[in-house]
């Protein structure tokens, strides 16, 4: 189903939860609704289910306004963030619900919920009770009960929270199948950019009550639309104060006296910072100096802290190559960084790695 | 020292709670089983007897279908103002608070023929004070409580999600109350009709005051006890009483095998 917000506001009380949200959601895709806690992610979820009225503003299912529709007519599978299984029911009973409601006849019912339970690996468990079983198999049971309805919609709220990191990750993988297979519109909140960026066609990020950037996770990444967005996925060196680097002229038209001009801001991602040893010849003039001031094993990665003089940056280094110590010299390569001003972002590439003065040995 | 209390606490309950339901036993079959049998079948009594199931009946179910109902909208209303909501609370209890007797008299003021209320039911022919629907409407409001403060509760610690999921699974009202509420609230209303039933079949002085006691025709049990006992027909009083004092029991002893069995189905799973 395609899917339309057009301008939605929704308040609590004094609270403003959600602000003239709109966004659109092509059929089939998997989208994330991705922000900082309280940030209107779920109220945002919570609209396009039907569970809570919007104040101002509309829904287009399909092109048609579903705004006066009531919960059970949007036909939308809902996962909750604790699941909200009934308890005094049984797996079986559980996913077969949705199915019940619709009057379904029993033969299809029992085809239906064993396809589910069969393909959410939970056979043997029909006849279980929720509390009998483990947090990752609650969370299969809620999808299935979600799924079991053919919902054109299926909406996740945090679907991952409640489960144990590791287990989390591989659970990634599995949803991305599973929506794959069923090959229905979803739209899921989470916190975890990591989650969002792994999963997700398509990410729309939240803040405040407000659509920050839609896009797909690589736009996102590459090209954010405001510093929160830059600065919420993925790690960013902020320069708090205006510097000269080698490479990036621009930088001086958007300072005075010392500060940034009002709205503007620089932020440099680690990963387009390249560290070298002081004595690289590869690009020298286009780095800056600068020395390592402390390092952290990260696993795959050291990271290191580094003091230009001018700046603190951190950067990670790869763990094949010889690590730096604390106190090395190094050369600092910054490929790229990006530049916000009031209405405005760009990726400033580094210039000076054009050489207009190549040096011949 | 300890065993000092626990044999005060043990004289307390004989005193206080044993001993005057064994002396209403005596008192009761002081002259055999025939006199008790006679007073409890006299016509008096057994009108008495029946206006008090009567009153039992009708209050539990309408305690049961209103306070249900309203426990549910005071824990999941929207239309019920959040600043409105603790007042509402408070107002429920204000049945504990106040005394049984300033309840009937509530009830007189706000519903005998001279109020207007009043007049205009007894225009269209149907009394309310000095009859069944007074004693009804005291009984009502003294056991109001019993009912929502048990669901009340409940209703807050299964929280809303297991509601909203049936809803978003295309279930109506109707359906998601009977099929997923109500089996997480079944066992707090049993509790709070069998409390609604000992409170009601014990009630005493709201009953007096709206019933004015005619005999034969607004006199329930223990308004019957009240007058035997006045008349020194005790034989006749404890034997009522004797009736009234196992019935209670009898509740009592079920509602410590529902709590039991409560708790064994909350552990069952």
């Amino acid at each position: 189903m395609h899917i339309e917000a057009r301008n939605l506001n929704k308040s609590f009380g004094s609270f403003h939860a959600v602000r003239d949200v709109s966004f659109q959601v092509e059929k089939g895709r998997l989208v994330g609704l991705l922000g900082p806690s309280g940030g209107g992610k779920t109220s945002i979820l919570r609209l396009l289910s039907g569970l809570e009225r919007p104040d101002s503003g509309d829904l287009f299912f399909d092109g048609k306004l579903a705004t006066p529709l009531s919960v059970q007519e949007r036909s939308i599978g809902f996962v909750f963030q604790n699941y909200a299984l009934f308890k005094h029911m049984t797996v079986f009973d559980n996913i077969a619900y949705g199915l019940k409601v619709k009057k379904k006849p029993k033969a299809f019912i029992r085809e239906r919920v064993s396809y589910l339970v069969e393909l959410m690996g939970l056979a043997g468990h029909e006849r279980k009770y929720p509390q009998q079983l483990s947090g990752g198999q609650r969370q299969r049971v809620a999808f299935a009960r979600a799924l079991a309805p053919e919902p054109q919609l299926l909406l996740l709220d945090e679907p991952f929270a409640a489960i144990d990191a590791k287990i989390r990750k591989e659970l990634r993988l599995w949803l991305r199948n599973l929506i794959d297979e069923f090959k229905v519109t979803t739209i899921f909140v989470t916190h975890d950019q990591d989650e969002a960026i792994e999963v997700a066609d398509e990410i729309i990020i939240v803040q405040q009550g407000k659509v920050e950037q839609q896009g797909t996770p690589w736009e996102i990444y590459t090209s954010p639309a405001s510093p929160f967005v830059a600065s919420f996925i993925g790690e960013s060196n902020v320069l708090a104060k205006p510097v000269e680097l080698r490479g990036f002229p621009e930088l001086a038209d958007h300072q005075a006296n010392g500060e940034w001009l009002p709205g503007v801001s620089v932020l440099i991602r680690p990963e387009a910072i390249e560290v070298r040893p002081a004595d690289t010849t590869y690009l020298a003039t286009a780095g800056e100096p600068g020395r390592v001031t402390r390092t952290h094993f990260r696993g795959d990665s050291w990271y290191l802290e580094i003091d230009t003089g001018k700046l603190q940056l951190f950067a990670y280094q790869s763990t094949k190559e010889r690590p730096f110590q604390p106190g090395d010299e190094v050369n600092i390569l910054i490929h790229q960084m990006a530049l916000f001003t009031p209405g405005q972002s760009r990726m400033l590439e580094n210039r000076a790695k054009e050489d207009p003065l190549p040096i011949f040995i | 020292m300890k065993r000092l209390l626990i044999v005060i606490a043990f004289l307390i309950v004989f005193l206080l709670i044993a001993l005057p339901f064994i002396g209403i036993a005596v008192g009761a079959f002081e002259q055999g089983a025939g006199p008790f049998w006679k007073a409890l079948v006299r016509p008096e009594a057994l009108h008495a007897m029946y206006l008090s199931l009567l009153i039992v009946v009708i209050v539990t179910a309408l305690n049961a279908i209103v306070g249900v109902y309203l426990s549910l909208e005071l824990v999941r209303g929207t239309w019920i103002a959040r600043r409105i909501k603790p007042v509402v609370n408070a107002l429920i209890d204000l049945p504990f608070a106040v005394s049984p007797v300033i309840a009937g008299l509530m009830i007189i003021l706000l519903f005998g023929p001279d109020s207007l209320v009043g007049a205009f039911f007894e225009g269209h022919g149907a009394k309310i004070v000095y009859a069944v629907p007074g004693m009804v409407i005291a009984t009502l409001f003294i056991t109001f409580p019993l009912m929502v403060r048990e669901v009340v509760p409940l209703l807050q610690e299964i929280g809303e999600q297991s509601e909203e999921a049936s809803k978003t699974l295309g279930a109506g009202a109707w359906r998601t109350f009977f099929q997923i509420t109500w089996p997480s609230i079944r066992w707090g209303v049993v509790y709070g009709l069998v409390l609604t039933i000992a409170r009601s079949l014990g009630e005493f002085g709201s009953i007096l005051v709206v019933s004015g006691n005619i005999l034969g025709k607004t006199q329930t049990a223990t308004t019957l006890v009240y007058e035997d006992a006045e008349n020194f027909d005790l034989v006749a009083a404890n034997s009522v009483a004797f009736v009234l004092g196992v019935i209670s029991i009898a509740i009592l002893l079920c509602l410590e095998w529902m709590k039991k069995r409560k708790e064994a189905h909350m552990h069952a799973h």
